[in-house]
């Protein structure tokens, strides 16, 4: 049995070798439950790999994920039903409308008044207009929303998020964020989003973790990285990391 | 809802429901999809029943041997479109770019495989049985006339058919689109192999031993001897049986092990070429 204390993601020296390429190497963090953590990096940081280890669909080489206390992707099947992921890189079936694929996924994740659910759903993320529509002939916007919709159709306790305003108008990305940050203070759902859109991690996330060749390159809140670069803005300070300039800023601090 | 537990595996109803009702949103609201599975079984059948008809008008042994090359393309149908309905199915995800999404679900990959092996059904009624009235309407050839053996025969068809489709599905997985054309072409192997339209006594005594591994050829020379000489070779339905068994199980397990590998290299968060 879990302990109320443990964390709700502990990743523990986790390593992840594709052929010669190290796209995970070592890395350890525990995020506790509730919290919303941005990962940052670059492309082929290893941020989506991490996800993957996360959520089970990749094997680590070696070290251990645990979600909710189940080993990953071992003990998979006992804490799947209490997470949820949203990517614009992964898509739903395009010729079923949106009540079709939220009912199927609903039914997937063993949902509780699947209709009142979707109902519910669709009220709060402004799918009504289009719940009857074919999901591929949606604009991107309302994609991603239905993509979020999915994500939450089993009110899950923790939420992996891959970049999930990339494509989107401002408009539209800012809606996105908004509905995120009440639906974490509502429900108490701990978050992992992979962005690489600096406002909303710093807009969204309480911690921060900036990895860069598959290592955790710095780990903290958004304030005291800002204070410890001696930066303004996070992108400032993921520039910083990315162009190896982290340690001569802290060193002239 | 509950899950009741087959071994060590746990088959949820509500979750393999849901996946078969995901494929049948899909057939709704595609009649070019439904067309296409009537389609190519009818083309088949009019083409090798008008020729045997012809035959039949100029020879005595196919004269007698009448509706033997009509059951065998209905029997080959079975066998190929169980196995792409099988496919099909499963590739539906990768095209749509699904696959992720159900991975991270609690769906287990035995209700996937369950839901798979349910649309295969369903495509093959959906394509097969119109097919079989146009062979009473224009040969004059009832395959329900074949009674419980034509049972049997479908039985063991379709299980070969979805130890093929539980493989190359996991292939899929595995290496992704490019081994896409194994969905379509795979099932031909064994079309020379498993004697479909004439008897296993002709190939040579090397590769007679090659065709009586695999199960179908039991089925196509159970139909002609049925067909033929109106002998019910359940012998032969028996061994195909035990045959079906140990290929099917030994897929399941290809799957799993497929599944494990693409976890391990990492093929589930790629699923293009």
């Amino acid at each position: 049995m879990p302990q109320a204390a443990e964390p709700a993601i502990a990743v523990d020296q986790l390593v992840k070798v594709y052929k010669t390429t190290r796209a995970v190497d070592g890395i350890s963090f525990a995020l506790e439950r509730g919290s919303i953590t941005g990962l940052l990096g670059g492309n082929g940081a290893g941020k989506t790999t991490t996800i993957a280890m996360i959520m089970g669909l990749v094997m680590p080489t070696s070290g251990t994920v645990k979600v909710l206390g189940a080993e990953m992707p071992r003990q998979r099947y006992q804490v799947l039903h209490k997470m949820n992921f949203e990517s614009p890189y992964v898509d739903m079936p395009h010729r079923l409308t949106v009540r079709q694929n939220l009912t199927v996924f609903g039914l997937l994740y063993a949902v509780e008044d699947l209709k009142g659910r979707i109902a519910s759903l669709a009220r709060e993320l402004d799918l009504v207009e289009f719940i009857d529509r074919p999901t591929g002939k949606l604009s991107a916007g309302q994609k991603t929303r239905v993509a979020l919709a999915k994500a939450l159709i089993n009110s899950p306790q923790v939420l992996l998020l891959d970049e999930p305003t990339a494509s989107l108008d401002p408009d539209t990305a800012d809606w996105v964020r908004a509905h995120l940050e009440r639906f974490r203070k509502e429900r108490g759902v701990t978050v992992l989003l992979a962005s690489h859109n600096m406002a909303e991690v710093e807009r969204l996330c309480e911690r921060v973790i900036i990895m860069k060749r598959g290592r955790i390159e710095d780990d903290d809140t958004p304030q005291r990285l800002l204070i410890r670069y001696g930066r303004e803005t996070l992108e400032e300070v993921f520039l910083d990391v990315a162009r190896g300039r982290g340690e001569a800023s802290e060193a002239a601090q | 809802m509950s899950a009741p537990s087959i071994g060590a595996v746990t088959l949820a109803p509500h979750r393999v429901g849901a996946m078969v009702l995901r494929y049948l949103y899909l057939l709704r609201s595609s009649w070019t999809r439904l067309l296409e599975l009537i389609y190519w079984p009818a083309v088949q059948l009019l083409v090798w029943g008008f020729l045997q008809l012809y035959i039949a008008q100029n020879s005595g042994f196919f004269a007698r041997a009448s509706g033997v090359f009509i059951a065998a393309v209905l029997m080959w149908d079975v066998l190929f479109r169980g196995q792409l309905g099988f496919s099909v199915s499963f590739l539906e995800e990768m095209w749509s770019r699904n696959l992720s999404n159900l991975m991270i679900s609690p769906l287990r990959p035995i209700e996937f495989v369950c839901a798979l092996m349910i649309m295969s059904l369903i495509r093959l009624a959906i394509g097969m049985v119109p097919v079989t009235f146009l062979a009473i309407a224009f040969f004059g050839f009832n395959v329900y006339g074949l009674g419980l053996a034509l049972a049997a025969f479908f039985v063991n068809l379709i299980l070969t058919s979805w130890a093929v489709g539980i493989v190359v599905s996991g292939v899929l997985l595995r290496n992704g689109m490019g081994a896409e054309s194994l969905a379509w072409t795979l099932m031909f192997v064994l079309m020379p192999l498993a004697c479909v339209y004439y008897p296993v006594s002709v190939l040579p005594d090397w590769l007679q031993v090659i065709a009586w591994a695999l199960p179908p050829t039991y089925v196509f020379e159970g139909m002609r001897a049925l067909i033929m000489e109106h002998v019910v070779r359940a012998d032969l339905m028996v061994e195909a049986f035990v045959l079906n068994a140990f290929y099917f199980a030994a897929g399941v397990v290809a799957f799993l092990q497929l599944l494990k590998s693409a976890r391990r290299v990492g093929s589930l968060l790629q699923t293009g070429e």
